[in-house]
């Protein structure tokens, strides 16, 4: 955890990730006005003390859904994220672990899978379920999930044709054991790394998903729609863009960072000496 | 005299494969007797001793430890096979698992094999006998050298106190230097632990001064064995020969 605070990817990663996920968490308890308050008389307000980022066509507070934003895209993107790891991780170490005739089908499945877009399966699933936050956030997962196997499993295979898990064997280790003290710690770094990247991966999505209509419905506070939402504006206004333009940029980029910097830190080879 | 290994026509075909990877091979390991199993990559001399270790089925024929067959056994039988016998690999920057201390990695076979010994004394004691500073158990392998990394596997293979060590080119990935090194400490602790050594090579020079017999195998066969001595002395197989007569030389640079 020091390591990773030490690397300059991983703390510029670790603070941006921390300033949504705050923002996320103060919006639950409070935000500055009710973000749903309509109020026809205040549309469209210049940035004040009372409105920090000006409010929206309909006279909402632009912060406060900024704020109840982030709940929005952090929310998704973990449910995104666990969605992609429990179909992800077990269906890599069964294709590579157990090779069969119905590990190598569900291999070619997954090739079909990945050439099928991740986006139109989630408007297929939206149109069909109906929108919400959460239906497009599992269609994120179910895409990412293949990419998850796939990107995994010769990491999995690598760790486990190894010299040293050959070694384990030769020392009598349970194949249980060789998974545990061998496979999982060095195909460990690549499985969070991956993870990370598609925590960020899916925070775009729904940000993508809003802004075409296809995730978070009105009247709920989403970046992406509030970017749809101010497009009118950009000819005449192009700064109340900027802050859901801006927000979107932080979550991904705080996401991307901290993984590169878990990649650093959790490599033995790779982490400063610091005896 | 008291057999180790007995190899009975084992063969052994890899799936997908049009001919024979090995076979039929037999020999016989004979305690005290260090074997030298000589050949060029490719020729089978890996997959045998991962079949003689029952790492790997064979697609016929059988191999027997001490009059006990080596595949399929379970529980306190197969690790008795694997506190009896222990494995030494050629590439010391694979054969060490990077996420591990040396001392976890020393230790390993201990804690699976030899269950209530005391751990920390004993891993201290092996990375002596290999001449390495016991400080070493802290460290990660990626903060060794291949000779280090190479003493740090055999102290590893020595810790259940084994009767034969196979060992898998084990210098060949080496320094010339650092090979001579490697191999009197295999030497010395061969005398002082009692152990035979099957070594793996395709190096005819590493092997004389050190194995009693050897096996000269060529494409999945064995085609010569007998003392080594004699056999260097006098090859009969043409195979033997040209492998004597093949130790590279450069031609001399133009002046």
């Amino acid at each position: 955890m020091i390591a990773l605070l030490r690397n300059p990817s991983g703390l510029i990663g670790a603070v941006l990730v921390t300033v949504v996920a705050t923002a996320a968490l103060l919006s639950l308890v409070w935000t500055p006005s009710d973000p749903l308050a309509v109020d026809p008389t205040a549309s469209w307000l210049a940035p004040s003390a009372a409105h920090l980022l000006g409010t929206d066509a309909l006279g909402r507070d632009s912060f406060s859904a900024l704020l109840v934003g982030a709940q929005v895209t952090l929310g998704s993107a973990l449910l995104a994220t666990t969605v992609a790891a429990i179909l992800g991780l077990p269906l890599a170490a069964f294709i590579e672990l157990t090779p069969s005739v119905v590990s190598s089908f569900l291999q070619r499945f997954i090739d079909i899978m990945i050439a099928f877009p991740t986006l139109i399966l989630a408007v297929i699933l939206v149109t069909s379920f109906g929108s919400s936050t959460w239906t497009a956030a599992i269609a994120v997962g179910l895409g990412a999930s293949v990419v998850v196997a796939r990107t995994v499993a010769p990491e999995l295979r690598r760790a486990h044709a190894s010299d040293y898990s050959l070694l384990a064997l030769a020392a009598g280790a349970s194949s249980g054991r060789i998974m545990l003290h061998h496979v999982i710690p060095n195909a460990g770094s690549t499985i969070i790394v991956r993870l990370t990247q598609v925590l960020a991966g899916a925070a775009l999505a729904e940000a993508g998903l809003s802004y075409l209509g296809f995730g978070t419905p009105a009247p709920t506070p989403s970046w992406g729609r509030t970017l749809a939402e101010m497009q009118p504006q950009i000819m005449t206004r192009p700064e109340v863009l900027l802050a859901p333009a801006l927000c979107i940029v932080i979550v991904v980029l705080g996401f991307n960072l901290l993984g590169d910097g878990l990649r650093d830190t959790l490599d033995p080879r790779t982490r400063r000496s610091n005896r | 005299m008291n057999t180790l290994f007995a190899v009975e026509a084992v063969r052994k075909r890899y799936r997908g494969a049009d001919r024979d990877a090995l076979g039929p091979v037999s020999l016989r390991v004979e305690a005290g007797r260090h074997l030298a199993i000589i050949g060029e990559s490719g020729c089978g001399k890996t997959t045998l001793s991962r079949i003689m270790l029952g790492l790997l089925p064979a697609s016929s024929g059988s191999v027997h430890y001490r009059g006990a067959p080596v595949h399929g056994l379970r529980g306190s039988a197969a690790r008795d096979l694997r506190r009896r016998v222990q494995l030494v690999l050629q590439d010391p920057f694979a054969s060490l698992s990077p996420r591990m201390r040396v001392g976890d990695i020393v230790a390993e076979p201990l804690r699976i094999l030899n269950r209530g010994t005391p751990v920390q004394a004993r891993v201290a004691e092996l990375l002596a006998a290999v001449e390495l500073d016991p400080a070493f158990a802290r460290r990660f392998p990626h903060e060794l050298s291949g000779g280090q990394r190479q003493r740090v596997a055999i102290a590893r293979a020595l810790g259940p106190r084994p009767e034969v060590l196979v060992a898998d080119e084990p210098v060949s990935a080496l320094d010339v230097s650092v090979q001579a090194q490697v191999l009197w400490l295999l030497r010395r602790l061969a005398e002082h632990e009692g152990l035979t050594l099957v070594l793996v090579s395709h190096d005819l020079g590493i092997v004389q001064n050190l194995c009693h017999t050897s096996a000269v195998m060529h494409r999945g066969v064995i085609v010569e064995s007998g003392a080594t001595a004699a056999l260097l002395a006098s090859p009969q197989h043409p195979y033997t020969r040209e492998l004597l007569a093949s130790v590279p030389t450069l031609p001399q640079r133009p002046q």
